[in-house]
C-alpha cells in the first residue's frame, strides 16, 4: 500500500502531522499501537514553563516557535477542538488536587486563571457523585480553602448513576461522562437547588465525551461562575480531543491503522523505503515520508538496557550520556538526565543515524531528542509544534 | 541483558501498568453493570486468580471477546485473550442445551438443511420465537438465519468444481457454516468472482466449523477438536503453496490467533497462507498483476461497518480499499463501533437488552447517513444490522461481484 507520509505512532503530534499533511492535500496513514498519553490529558496543553530557559538542543530551537503558537488554537479549531488560552503567555488551571499548574492551551472544560494567586471566588460549591472515587473532593476542598475560597462539599445522588453504583470498579470518569450525556439538564437543576450563595461552582470534568457543547451549556446554565476540574485518568476532555483529531483525520482521507505496530523498516540510500506492521504482516507500507512519533519510553518510542537508551525501529542516534550512573539523580525531584535523552535530528527534524541524517524519516513528539517535559512543562508543546513544523518540512507548500 | 525476557508471561500479562484504557474502549461496561470490566477481568483479575482460583468471577462470561481492549491497549496486553483463557481454565458452569445448540453451527445445519423450508417457516413463527423464548431463553426478537435448501459445497461439486480445472493459478476457499447453510450465495459470489479474476477456487479436504461459537460457548474439548482437524486440513493446502480465502472476519481471526492463544494448537503450518478474501483481491490489484473493470450502470450509496475482529485483524483497510475503487459508489466508513451481536451473545435472552444498547450508536449513525447496503465481512453482524436497521448488508465481495464487468474483467485477466 502506497501513501504520500506513513507516521508511526497516533498520539497528539502523530495526529497533529497526519492532520496538518491531510489538510494539504497528500494522503497519510498512521500505525497507531493502542491509544495514546492524551487519554491522561490534565484538559491543558504546556508549552513552557514560566521562567524556563529553553535549552540549546531543544526541539523548539528548530522551529519559528512564536509563528507556530500563533497557529495552534486555528489549527485545532478546524479539527472541532476549541482551545481557550493566550498563545504567548501561560495561564493558570486548578489539578484535581486543587493546587495551581500553569498552561498554555485549555480545551473547553478547563478554565485558565490570569495569575498564580487568582481567587476562583469567595465561596465554592464543590459537587461529586457518591461512589466517585476518581474526584477526591475532601483534597480539592483543603487545598482551596488555604488559597482563600470558602468550600461546601456536596454529593448528588441521581437515579441515572444507581447503575453504575453496582459496579464501583467501573465507575469511572468515562463511564460518568456517558450517563452525563444523557442527565447533564438533570445536574444543573439539582445543582441550583443545592446553592446557599456560592458565587462559583466545581465540577468534575466528566461532561461532553463526544461533544463539548454539553460543558459550554452548562456553564450558560449559571449566573454562577462554573469550574470543571480534572479527574483520575482516562481524561474526558482528552479522549474527546483525541477522538475529534482521529475523526477529521479520517475524514479528510486519512488512514489510521489502529492496534497496529509497525516491527520494521528497510532502508536503502539513506532513505526509508517501507514499513512492514504486525498485522499487515508482508504488506509493506510505502511512502515517500515517513514520521517517527512513537513517543518515550512508555509507549517504547525508546528503550534501555543496562548500558544504553536506543530507538528500538530504526536504531536512530539517542542523546543518551555514558555511564548508567549519569542517566539520574538520586534526588527524586531533580531534574531526571533520563528525560532529556531521545533521537537526535538535524534542523528540519531529520533523524539521525550514524551522525547522518536520514533524508526522508523525520521525527516529531516526545520520542525527540533535548526536551525534558517534566523539568520544562512542554511535553504537549513539543507535541503540536514539531507535528506542524514535520509536516511543513515534507510539504512545504501551501494547500 | 534484557530483563524482559526473562519476566515474559502469558498474553503479555505483566505488562498492563493499570491505565484503564481498556475500560473506556469497553463496549460491554456502559451498557452491563454486572461486568467486572476488562481491567478487572482481565489483568487484575489474573493476579489474584494466579493465587487462589477461587477469585475466578462467573460474570466473565460477559465478555463479547470482541478484543477491542486489545486494540486499544498501549501497552500490548492481550486483555480478552487472559479473560477467555481464564473462561478455559477456572470456569465451573456448564453449557446449557441451548447453549450447545447456538453453538453447533455445522451440525445442526447439517441436521436442518434437508429440511429447509420447514425448519425456516418453523423458525420464524410468532409461536416458535415464544416458545424459544420461554423453555431455552433464545430471545423473541431475534430472527433466526434461514437455512438454504442446498448447500454451498453441494451446489460447488454439482455446478463449479469442473470448471475450475481450466485455472491455472488456484486459491483455496474456507467457506465456513454460514456460506454452507445459510447463505450459499456469498460462496457462488466469490467464485465468480475469483474466476473473473483469473484464479481457479478450490475447497478444502472437508473443513469443519472454526469453532468460534464452541469457545463462546464454553464446549472447550469441541473447538479444540476442530482446531486440530481444520489445522491438518488447511495445513495440508497451505503445503501445496495455496492461499486460503475467506469471507468471514471472525472464522479467520479465530483459525488465525484463537487457536494459537487461547486452544494451544499451533497452528504455523498455514497461519500466514490464511486471509480474508478481500486482501488477496487488494493486493493483486495494487500489484497490477490483477485488472478490475466496473460496470458503468452501478451505482450504490455504501456504509463500511468495520467488525471487531477485523479491528483487531486490522486488515479493514484491504476490504474498504477494494470498495472505495467503484467508480459509482458513494461510500462512507463507519464509526468504529460494536454492532452488539458478537455471534451467539446476543441470541441470548439474558444479553438482548444489553446486545441493542451496545449497536445503538451504530444503529443511529446507519439512520443518519440512510446509505442503500451495509457492507461489512461478518455474517453475525450483518444479522444484527439487518434486524436492527431494516437495511440489507452484503459482504464486499458480493458487492464487488455486483459491481464489476465480470466479463470484461474476466478478458484482462487470463493468466499464462
Amino acid at each position: 500500500m502506497k501513501f504520500d507520509t506513513v507516521i508511526i505512532g497516533g498520539g497528539l503530534a502523530g495526529l497533529t502531522a497526519g492532520l496538518r499533511l491531510q489538510q494539504k492535500g497528500k494522503s497519510v496513514a498512521i500505525v497507531s499501537a493502542g491509544q495514546n498519553a492524551l487519554h491522561f490529558s490534565s484538559g491543558t496543553f504546556g508549552v513552557l514553563n514560566e521562567g524556563a530557559e529553553i535549552p540549546e538542543n531543544h526541539p523548539y530551537m528548530k522551529l519559528n516557535l512564536e509563528g507556530y503558537l500563533a497557529e495552534v488554537i486555528p489549527f485545532f479549531a478546524s479539527a472541532g477542538v476549541v482551545l481557550k488560552g493566550n498563545p504567548l503567555k501561560n495561564s493558570w488551571r486548578i489539578t484535581p488536587m486543587g493546587k495551581r499548574q500553569e498552561a498554555r492551551f485549555f480545551m473547553e472544560d478547563a478554565d485558565p486563571l490570569e495569575g498564580k494567586d487568582t481567587l476562583i471566588g469567595k465561596k465554592a460549591l464543590v459537587v461529586s457523585f457518591p461512589g466517585f472515587l476518581d474526584f477526591n473532593t475532601s483534597f480539592l476542598a483543603a487545598s482551596l480553602e488555604k488559597s482563600g475560597t470558602a468550600v461546601r462539599i456536596e454529593l448528588l445522588a441521581l437515579p441515572e448513576m444507581d447503575r453504575l453504583r453496582e459496579n464501583p470498579s467501573e465507575m469511572r470518569s468515562v463511564n460518568v461522562a456517558r450517563v452525563m450525556d444523557r442527565a447533564w439538564n438533570k445536574v444543573v437543576s439539582e445543582v441550583k437547588l443545592l446553592l446557599k450563595g456560592e458565587d462559583v461552582i466545581v465540577l468534575p470534568q466528566v461532561f461532553g465525551l463526544k461533544d463539548s457543547a454539553i460543558v459550554s451549556a452548562i456553564r450558560e446554565s449559571f449566573d454562577q461562575k462554573v469550574l470543571f476540574v480534572g479527574t483520575m485518568p482516562p481524561s474526558v476532555p482528552g479522549m474527546r480531543t483525541q477522538m475529534k483529531l482521529k475523526q477529521s483525520f479520517e475524514a479528510a482521507g486519512g488512514t489510521f491503522l489502529m492496534g497496529d505496530e509497525v516491527l520494521s523498516a528497510e532502508i536503502s540510500s539513506e532513505r526509508v523505503v517501507s514499513v512492514k506492521t504486525r498485522n499487515l504482516g508482508d504488506h509493506a507500507l510505502e511512502a515517500d515520508a515517513f514520521i517517527l512519533a512513537s513517543g518515550s519510553y512508555f509507549s517504547k518510542g525508546l528503550s534501555a538496557t543496562t548500558e544504553e537508551v536506543f530507538e528500538p525501529l530504526f536504531g536512530l542516534d539517542v542523546n543518551f550520556s555514558e555511564g548508567r550512573s549519569s542517566w539520574y539523580d538520586a534526588d527524586f525531584y531533580s531534574a531526571q538526565p533520563f528525560n532529556n535523552f531521545g533521537v537526535m535530528t538535524d534542523e528540519k527534524f531529520r533523524a539521525l543515524k550514524e551522525g547522518k541524517p536520514v533524508l526522508n524519516l523525520y521525527a516529531a513528539g516526545s520520542v525527540l531528542g533535548g526536551a525534558d517535559a517534566l523539568r520544562l512543562g512542554c511535553g504537549a508543546g513539543v507535541a503540536i509544534l514539531s507535528g506542524l513544523a514535520v509536516a511543513d518540512a515534507i510539504a512545504p507548500e501551501s494547500k | 541483558m534484557k530483563m524482559q525476557e526473562y519476566t515474559l508471561s502469558a498474553h503479555n500479562f505483566e505488562e498492563c501498568m493499570k491505565c484503564t484504557v481498556c475500560t473506556a474502549y469497553c463496549p460491554v461496561v456502559p451498557a452491563n453493570p454486572h461486568y467486572p470490566g476488562p481491567k478487572q477481568a482481565g489483568p487484575d483479575g489474573e493476579r489474584l486468580r494466579l493465587k487462589d482460583p477461587y477469585f475466578f468471577d462467573e460474570m466473565l462470561k460477559y465478555c463479547l471477546n470482541c478484543k477491542r481492549c486489545e486494540v486499544a491497549c498501549p501497552s500490548g496486553v492481550n486483555v480478552a485473550d487472559i479473560i477467555q483463557s481464564a473462561r478455559i481454565r477456572y470456569s465451573k458452569s456448564k453449557p446449557k442445551l441451548r447453549d450447545r445448540i447456538l453453538a453447533s453451527t455445522d451440525f445442526m445445519g447439517t441436521a436442518a438443511r434437508p429440511f429447509a423450508p420447514l425448519v425456516n417457516a418453523v423458525t420464524g413463527l410468532g409461536i416458535t420465537k415464544s416458545v424459544l423464548d420461554a423453555t431455552m431463553a433464545i430471545d423473541r426478537h431475534r430472527t433466526f438465519p434461514k437455512y438454504a435448501g442446498k448447500s454451498f459445497e453441494g451446489w460447488f461439486k454439482r455446478n463449479a468444481a469442473a470448471s475450475q480445472e481450466q485455472f491455472k493459478e488456484k486459491v483455496a476457499y474456507f467457506h465456513g457454516c454460514y456460506v454452507n447453510y445459510n447463505y450459499p450465495q456469498l460462496g457462488k459470489d466469490l467464485v465468480a468472482l475469483m474466476n473473473a479474476l483469473g484464479f481457479g477456487v478450490e475447497l478444502l479436504d472437508k473443513e469443519k466449523c472454526c469453532g468460534v461459537a464452541m469457545i463462546a460457548n464454553g464446549m472447550y474439548d469441541g473447538a479444540r477438536k476442530h482446531a486440530a482437524h481444520n489445522e491438518k486440513v488447511l495445513g495440508k493446502a497451505a503445503s501445496s503453496g495455496r492461499k486460503i480465502l475467506t469471507t468471514s472476519t471472525t472464522c479467520t481471526f479465530t483459525m488465525r490467533d484463537e487457536y494459537r492463544e487461547l486452544l494451544d494448537v499451533d497452528n504455523s503450518s498455514y497461519r500466514d497462507n490464511l486471509l480474508i478474501a478481500t486482501k488477496f483481491i487488494y493486493e493483486k490489484v495494487n500489484s497490477g498483476e490483477v485488472k478490475l473493470v466496473f460496470r458503468k450502470d452501478y451505482k450504490a450509496k455504501i456504509a463500511y461497518h468495520t467488525p471487531c475482529h477485523m479491528e483487531k485483524l486490522g486488515w479493514g483497510v484491504f476490504s474498504t480499499g477494494l470498495l472505495k475503487m467503484i467508480p459509482g459508489a458513494e461510500f462512507t466508513i463507519l464509526d468504529s463501533n460494536c454492532c452488539g451481536i458478537a455471534g451467539t451473545y446476543g441470541f441470548k435472552k439474558e444479553n438482548y437488552a444489553v446486545s441493542q444498547e451496545i449497536g445503538k450508536p451504530l444503529f443511529d449513525q446507519i439512520a443518519r447517513i440512510a446509505p442503500e447496503v451495509v457492507a461489512c465481512d461478518c455474517e453475525t453482524c450483518k444479522w444484527q444490522i439487518e434486524m436492527s436497521t431494516g437495511l440489507p448488508v452484503k459482504n464486499p465481495v458480493s458487492i464487488l461481484a455486483e459491481a464489476l464487468d465480470l466479463e470484461a474483467t474476466a478478458k484482462l485477466n487470463q493468466h499464462e
